[in-house]
């Protein structure tokens, strides 16, 4: 699942306001129609807030979750 | 899908079947894909189509006669093209090509007697197929020889009957047939061959002669019949002949299956309309220009009426025969990806393909049952329907939904059932229409409710019948009232799910009362835009015409129309299973007409409006309002559940006077406006204001989120069934600016809600 990839443009400014932190790259799980997959996204390394910005939304992960529902 | 009814399909769908010419042609040249290459130019390609079918191709092909010509379609559109000339020149004109390299040898012995034009093609077939083949003959040619100069010119007999030898042939010329002893032959052969044309049949009596195998009552022998002057017709003899031989020496039937050996009678059908009369170039000696031109006139028979009538069709770029194949090899994987789930679902089940096919091909039946299997094994793709279904929901949920007898009434003759997208795009004219009913009927009830369409087309077979059931028990509980229904749709579907009940369309009963008092009665010009739902209704379709004429509107019908309408794009879910496509199946139709459409289905409206083509729905100019109707916008999807709910508290506080507001959700209280960017994801992503303000009720519950250091913009998510939504937004203190939205479908663990 390495191509769910964020670029740094799209993480750049964000901050989690509850905790005061910058966003970090983390192992995070995924899951859709019984696949899980590990992913390196931003979280909040306090609270583990994730973000999926707008383009990975839209993007890879549309493309994957379209690729799933056809298996 | 069973293998046999796949086959079954298949055989409906004419498209792949072969040519009139070539069905005709008793050699079956394909003369479709040879006039194709002359009408480029590409003489030495078009030389190698006919060299692959005929036997002594340089011989033939100036001997044509051109028996394709009685069938040519193109013969009632100016004169059948003029195969025998096109032959005759690309024979003069293209590079001869070398003769086909035989099968490896069979171990079989075939004696041909009589080298006329049958004992030289049934030579040429048999050791084509690896057959060892002795020709024997008093001379080359037979009749052949009465012929040349222009017609035979020198040297192309010879140069065949050299390729006979290159092929494997041995060639006893100048025997004295007389000499020959068949029995000894036969006896020394697997088979014998006679030409009757060439060898006179009295010196060998072959009897009874099988019309089909060529047979005679001695095993082993075979015979033409003599007499015969075409020359193709002697060359197709010369092939029967080594078919049965080849049949004969394998021991396998000798007569099944041989039924499209000779000429035979297509089903490929091929229209003519649109097509100009052209006659043929009568200058028969061709110049490249004109066996070109000439070339040019074919028209490349196919049938594809249906794909040319589908934006559908047209966009998957095959036809029903490829495409009911792709479903059933996708119906069969058991592991990896299943290519055809969006073709199956783009399918807006409307039934125009088996209304304009000629064999009744019907993509709608083969698709709905696709569907119906999917969701049977758990394969539907969920995100196909579900924002459909969840529409459906809200249509019946308690917000939305109505059932009750005229206000002060306990009884209804009628029950006014408009659909459930009509209140959702406009309320008002549904008002206007209720109390008009009333009015003029007296007390009739009201039904809010979806008639299950979604349901039925996302293939969810359970969900429409438990849908219809509850149609059904609130139906009962009126007292079981004439149902009128204004949406072609529900009129279609209430019809097939509530038998029992007397239904009939609005227009109908409009144009049995006159015109409403404030109808807009005005002498325009508009384009009628029937929806697929009235295909099989002819008389809903009249109703609406008689309407359309008391309001004086001059009526203009677009090329399909009636029951060959196509779909706006709405139909099946296209809309919201592959919007793209739904687009551009509005975006053909917008463009059929130059006129502003009328129509009587508020989603053809919608749709219509959605790419900006100017269209009213009936209820337009029956009711109208103030505005210009036909630049309405279509109600995005929030305003129009938003619609729908308005409706219902309108109608409880002002006809039944009760407090018709519902209880409200917490996430209504959340004020939200936004921006034109927000407005347009929202329309494009199919997320719903109410989406939008449970993200924000959620963020403001637990204080998660994200801030944006450079725009100070905050970013919440929130996932309250399948979907994360995801809101970019501004916290004005008593209101949410959303900038932006978006959403997703996969699941994050362990995170967020």
């Amino acid at each position: 699942m390495s191509v769910i990839k964020v670029p740094e443009a799209d993480v750049a400014g964000w901050y989690c306001a509850t905790c005061d932190e910058e966003m970090v790259l983390q192992s995070v799980e995924l899951e859709y129609l019984d696949s899980l997959f590990n992913v390196e996204l931003p979280a909040c390394p306090k609270c583990r807030f994730v973000l999926i910005p707008e383009g990975l939304a839209l993007g890879k992960m549309h493309q994957v979750e379209q690729l799933l529902e056809d298996k | 899908m069973e293998q046999s009814e796949l086959r079954q399909w298949e055989r409906q769908c004419v498209q792949e079947e072969v040519p009139p010419c070539t069905a005709a042609c008793p050699l079956h040249v394909d003369a479709r894909t040879f006039c194709s290459l002359m009408a480029q130019r590409r003489w030495d390609k078009a030389w190698q189509i006919l060299a692959k079918t005929m036997p002594l191709p340089g011989v033939l092909a100036r001997f044509c006669d051109g028996p394709c010509k009685g069938t040519c379609v193109r013969k009632d559109a100016g004169g059948a093209i003029e195969m025998e000339f096109l032959e005759r020149f690309c024979a003069e004109n293209a590079k001869p090509v070398a003769p086909p390299r035989p099968l490896p040898s069979r171990g079989k012995t075939v004696a041909v007697l009589g080298g006329g034009m049958t004992g030289l093609c049934a030579t040429w077939e048999l050791v084509r197929r690896g057959f060892d083949v002795t020709l024997y003959c008093s001379s080359l040619g037979g009749s052949l020889l009465d012929y040349s100069g222009d017609i035979l010119p020198e040297g192309v007999l010879e140069r065949e009957i050299e390729s006979l030898r290159t092929m494997g042939a041995t060639i006893e010329a100048g025997v004295d047939i007389l000499l020959v002893q068949l029995d000894l032959l036969l006896d020394e052969k697997d088979a014998v061959f006679v030409d009757s044309d060439a060898v006179s049949t009295d010196l060998f009596p072959i009897g009874m002669l099988d019309e089909m195998t060529l047979g005679t009552q001695r095993a082993g022998l075979f015979a033409s019949r003599s007499g015969e002057v075409s020359f193709i017709l002697q060359a197709a003899t010369g092939r029967r002949a080594a078919n049965s031989i080849e049949r004969y020496t394998q021991g396998v039937s000798m007569v099944t299956g041989r039924e499209l050996e000779g000429p035979y009678e297509t089903r490929l059908f091929t229209s003519l309309e649109k097509i100009e009369s052209v006659s043929p170039v009568l200058d028969k000696a061709y110049s490249e220009l004109t066996a070109q031109d000439e070339a040019k006139r074919c028209l490349q028979c196919e049938c594809m009426e249906c794909v040319k009538g589908c934006e559908y069709l047209r966009h998957f770029k095959y036809y029903p025969k490829v495409y009911v194949r792709q479903i059933y090899n996708n119906d069969s994987i058991v592991m990896g990806t299943r290519q055809a789930n969006t073709m199956i679902n783009s399918c807006m089940l409307c039934g125009q393909c088996e209304i304009i096919c000629p064999e009744d091909f019907s993509m709608a039946d083969v698709c709905l049952e696709a569907r119906r299997g999917m969701v049977a094994q758990g394969k539907m793709p969920p995100s196909a329907h579900e924002f459909a279904l969840r529409d459906m929901a809200f249509a019946n949920g308690a917000q939305s939904a109505l059932a009750r007898h005229a206000p002060g009434a306990d009884i209804s003759e009628y029950v006014f059932f408009p659909g459930c997208q009509l209140t959702a795009s406009d309320p008002e004219g549904v008002l206007a229409a209720y109390d008009d009913l009333c009015r003029r009927l007296g007390s009739v009830g009201l039904m809010l409710h979806c008639c299950g369409i979604p349901a039925e087309w996302s293939g969810q077979q359970a969900l429409m019948e438990e849908s219809m059931e509850v149609l059904r028990e609130k139906w009962q509980a009126l007292g079981g009232p004439k149902i009128i229904v204004a949406c072609p749709t529900c009129l279609k579907t209430l019809r097939e799910g509530l038998p029992d009940a007397a239904i009939v369309s609005h227009w109908a009963i409009l144009r049995a009362l006159g015109l409403p008092a404030g109808a807009k009665v005005q002498d325009i010009s508009l384009a009628i835009n029937d929806p697929c739902a009235a295909r099989n209704d002819v008389l809903l379709r009249e109703d609406v015409r008689s309407l359309l004429d008391s309001l004086h509107i001059d009526v203009k019908e677009p090329e399909y129309s009636g029951e060959k309408t196509p779909c706006c794009g709405y139909g099946g879910l296209l809309s919201t299973a592959n919007p793209a496509l739904g687009e551009a199946v509005a975006r053909a139709r917008g463009e059929a007409v130059e006129e502003d459409y009328v129509t009587y289905c508020v989603m053809c409206r919608d749709m219509l409006a959605k790419i900006g083509k100017r269209a009213v729905h009936l209820y337009d100019l029956l009711y109208p309002g103030n505005d210009d109707p036909g630049v309405r916008p279509a109600p995005g999807y929030s305003v129009r559940r938003e619609n729908r709910v308005y409706l219902k508290e309108r109608l409880l506080r002002e006809l039944w006077c009760e407090d018709g507001a519902n209880a409200k959700q917490p996430y209504e209280d959340i004020g939200v406006e936004f921006t034109e960017q927000a407005r347009s994801a929202m329309e494009d992503r199919r997320i719903l204001k109410s989406d939008v303000q449970k993200v924000l009720l959620q963020a403001n519950t637990s204080g998660c989120h994200l801030v944006n250091d450079k725009t100070g913009h905050k970013l919440a998510s929130f996932r309250p069934v399948v979907v994360t939504y995801w809101v970019e937004y501004e916290d004005r203190g008593t209101e949410f600016i959303v900038h932006n939205t978006w959403c997703h479908r996969m699941h994050i663990k362990g995170a967020q809600q």
